[in-house]
């Protein structure tokens, strides 16, 4: 076994990831929910329905106020992840992993369900990643590694799909993998596989879920997706829970595994969750005992990555007023189509935030059990019974699927005569399906179905002891393939991009989704119509030098006076790391030191916000006491207030005696926050101070360089702290008494 | 299905009298109803599919099962299983399961295994 660890500051080494896969062996099998921590305090807060925190992870945004605090809800969260080559994927998995996602699913190549046995190597994906041992093998390794970065098991998922359900469900088995999709109404309603194969098949690889304690997820959600209106599908999405969650319970998988893939069906601008939150009710009362994975709408996202963003805020206020046990995390690109690294990790955050700001909710809110609520829910269920009775009405599921009951975008009794159908002897691999005979024997663990053990002595309970066991029990038994495609696997396409490959890269390009892509994202905006903005974007971008431009996203700010527009494009060049020139780090005294410094010697200054601006929480997180600003070393304040002209920050300065000014400049257009420094500096050169006061200058938009120019002593930006001015203060003095 | 007018209000009617509890009870019934069917299939049935992950747990590579199937699909063996036509043959042949598999790949021992199985039908 290899004993290569993840080094906390430095990329991960995928070539190290595939040394020695032949002898990998997962360490575990089964799916691992999250471990609640019931009144868990952390940092200021005490939550109420979080899970264990991480050991290492990257927090929210505003983490930094409350002492880098990173709460992680009770719902395990699932991200998928698959660009097409999974030597990139792995990178992917461990920015998701550090900002909360404990579930990665890859996602299949377009084609693979057609795909009559497993595929082996590693050849490029479209739209996915072809699913293969050494594939998954790989991603297990690496996930190995990252759950112990960051202290939390991850599952690991993929799908038993198509025509070689069972061989996939084998190697899954095999290998490790923590959950899959299982649905074989899948196969037969999207993927046109002959229905009897596709249940006949479902058997074995339900057998073999349960074996290995994966969790299984239904495909019912795509017919929310497919459908026309898709809210009107609810009573059918019901039912096709129903059908796979029972027969996976009859084929021997526990109600603890088999997740129902729940959407809210319904979008803004329509009035969602009062169209959804009765649905959601319904199915939670009548799958009791069964696991919610709640899913995200997909159907109506646009390209607007804010819109998707709210849609996804929206159907989790849904999982937070009924259940989820896996919150799903629809990218907000889905509807522009660029997977890329930076949507993952925003879904990941999406998920995080909504839940956490929800956190305890319900022990302050009760849905009501009277009214619209109880009589649309029971409506629902009334609907999804009718559905059942016409299916047994006609001779069953097949004869069903035959007369096109499914998908049809009328709400049922309604029908609009636009369903999904399909022939029960049609679709790929009909007449495949093979009657037993008397004699039939398969010596292997977790098989379903008629199984004659008996006729060579063995044990119906363990017909693989006729073998020494299988390869479930003794897993040396398994086969490994290494690569097939000389010309389509890892190995070439990692040469392809050798000079960059990380760790200790010496060159460096920008990156979506594969090393050294070099694709970029612009957000333009331009004050006119949308042909003529789409055309200048376009432009801009050539003449920027990208290639292969594409625009992604349009957005009506008026229909005359601006358009927003995203494109993306290639850079054609590479940056050396080396030639870089990289800013010190600020320089920093400890509190310590700090408060030594002003006790030695006293500091008095002056301060407020400059010019006709209200703006005060920026220099108040500088200069007050609790918000760890330069109070707390004793240096002693003046605060003036907002909107100070700049002759009375002088003058009080000279009044008080003070030893520097802070001026904060926060509003900037015209750049009247760099004139306002340039008018201080020129009044207090003009009374002749200006050599005895230190001046700085702060303000979102301001830099150092620029503030210097302007004419303070420095500038401070985004990001600073007290103890960022404070070590100024006190090393500029000394600096100016040794001149 | 052919068009339908959203007729609920009439189809609901032997519903309505259902408590809740007996609503779901219907729900589940109907469904057992549906999908008990469909898993006798699955027991009394076979595809080329199952038998490859038979083959698979029986320590062969997804190449040499799907060969193995392909040769007992020509020759109608997969009813009695094809982990059955290795096991036989290997006993038959006094191999351990993997060499007897790796046999099985020439179609002259394939015809030697079906006839364990009373011939190619």
């Amino acid at each position: 076994m290899s004993d290569y660890r993840l080094p906390p500051d430095e990329n991960i080494d995928v070539s190290k990831i595939l040394e020695d896969l032949e002898h990998y062996r997962p360490r575990r099998r089964g799916w691992t929910w999250r471990e609640p921590a019931p009144d868990l305090t952390i940092g200021p807060f005490t939550y109420h329905d979080c899970s264990k925190p991480l050991k290492d992870g990257v927090p929210l945004p505003p983490a930094h106020n409350f002492g880098d605090v990173d709460p992680q809800p009770l719902p395990v969260i699932t991200t998928e992840i698959a660009s097409g080559r999974f030597e990139d994927d792995i990178r992917r998995m461990r920015m998701a992993a550090h900002h909360g996602a404990d579930h990665i699913m890859v996602i299949r190549t377009s084609g693979q369900s057609h795909f009559d046995g497993l595929i082996e190597g590693t050849p490029q994906g479209v739209g996915g990643v072809p699913i293969s041992r050494k594939q998954v093998r790989a991603q297990r390794k690496a996930l190995d590694l990252i759950e112990d970065e960051v202290g939390r098991p991850i599952n690991y998922h993929s799908y038993v799909s198509g025509v070689a359900g069972p061989d996939i469900a084998v190697m899954f088995a095999e290998e490790g993998v923590n959950g899959c999709h299982q649905d074989p109404q899948y196969n037969v309603i999207y993927r046109n596989i002959n229905m009897v194969r596709s249940f006949v098949d479902a058997c074995e690889s339900k057998k073999l879920i349960a074996w290995a304690g994966m969790a299984q997820i239904d495909g019912a959600h795509n017919a929310n997706a497919t459908a026309r209106d898709a809210w009107k599908v609810m009573p059918e999405l019901m039912v096709q829970h129903a059908i796979n969650a029972l027969f996976s319970f009859k084929a021997g998988v526990p109600k603890e595994n088999i997740c129902l893939s729940t959407v809210p069906p319904t979008a803004t601008p329509g009035p969602c969750v009062y169209m959804d939150l009765p649905y959601a009710v319904a199915l939670r009362r009548l799958f009791s005992g069964y696991r919610m994975r709640a899913q995200m709408n997909t159907k109506y996202i646009e390209s607007s990555t804010r819109e998707a963003t709210v849609t996804h805020v929206l159907n989790m206020l849904i999982s937070k007023l009924t259940s989820a046990d896996i919150q799903s995390t629809i990218t907000p690109d889905e509807g522009r189509n660029v997977p890329w690294h930076i949507y993952n990790i925003e879904a990941c955050d999406t998920a995080k935030q909504t839940l956490v700001g929800l956190d305890g909710l319900m022990e302050m809110v009760e849905l009501k059990d009277a009214g619209y609520l109880e009589d649309k829910a029971r409506e629902l269920t009334e609907r999804a019974v009718l559905f059942l009775e016409g299916m047994a009405d006609q001779g069953g599921y097949f004869a069903a699927v035959e007369n096109g009951m499914f998908v049809d975008s009328g709400l049922f009794p309604e029908r609009n005569g636009d369903g999904i159908a399909r022939k029960a002897d049609g679709g790929v691999g009909a007449g495949t399906v093979i009657k037993r005979e008397s004699d039939y024997f398969a010596p292997v663990s977790a098989h379903f179905g008629y199984n004659n053990v008996a006729q060579y002595g063995g044990d119906p309970e363990n017909p693989a002891a006729l073998i020494g066991g299988c390869t479930l029990e003794v897993p040396e038994k398994i086969q490994y393939i290494d690569e097939l495609d000389e010309s389509d696997n890892v190995y070439l396409r990692m040469e392809q991009v050798q000079d960059f490959k990380q760790p200790h890269a010496k060159k460096i390009k920008p990156e979506m989704e594969w090393l050294a892509d070099g694709t970029v994202l612009l957000t333009l905006c331009f004050p006119a119509e949308k042909t003529i903005a789409e055309a200048a974007a376009i432009e801009c971008a050539k003449r920027m030098g990208l290639s292969e431009i594409a625009v992604i996203s349009r957005e009506v700010l008026h229909r005359a006076e601006g358009m927003r527009i995203e494109l993306k494009g290639k850079v054609g060049f590479e940056i050396d790391v080396d030639s870089l020139v990289i800013p010190p780090e600020p320089d920093v005294m400890s509190d310590e030191e700090l408060r030594a410094a002003i006790a030695d010697r006293p500091m008095r200054i002056v301060c407020g916000t400059i010019g006709e601006d209200e703006h005060s929480v920026g220099l108040r997180e500088i200069i007050d006491i609790k918000h760890g600003g330069i109070e707390k070393y004793g240096i002693e304040v003046h605060y003036l207030g907002t909107s100070v002209p700049p002759e009375k920050l002088v003058g009080a300065a000279i009044e008080l005696n003070a030893d520097a000014m802070l001026a904060s400049v926060i509003i900037s257009h015209d750049d009247i926050h760099y004139k306002n420094i340039a008018r201080i500096d020129r009044i207090a050169r003009e009374m002749g101070v200006r050599d005895k006061l230190i001046f700085l200058a702060g303000g979102t938009q301001i830099d150092n360089d620029g503030a210097k120019k302007a004419g303070a002593d420095a500038g401070f930006g985004r990001g600073t702290h007290g103890n960022h001015v404070a070590t100024f203060l006190v090393k500029e003095r000394d600096r100016r008494e040794t001149v | 299905m052919i068009k339908r007018e959203d007729d609920y209000q009439q189809r609901r009617k032997h519903l309505a009298k259902f408590s809740d509890e007996e609503l779901k009870k219907r729900f589940w019934s109907l469904t057992e109803q549906l999908v008990d069917p469909l898993l006798e299939l699955g027991r009394e049935n076979t595809t080329p599919s199952i038998e490859r992950s038979v083959l698979l747990r029986m320590g062969f590579s997804s190449l040499e099962a799907k060969a193995i199937v392909d040769g007992c699909m020509e020759r109608n063996l997969l009813g009695h299983g094809a982990g059955n036509v290795v096991f036989r043959y290997a006993k038959h042949k006094n191999l351990e399961i993997r060499p007897a598999g790796l046999a099985l790949l020439q179609p002259n021992a394939m015809d030697e295994a079906a006839g364990l199985f009373g011939g190619a039908r």
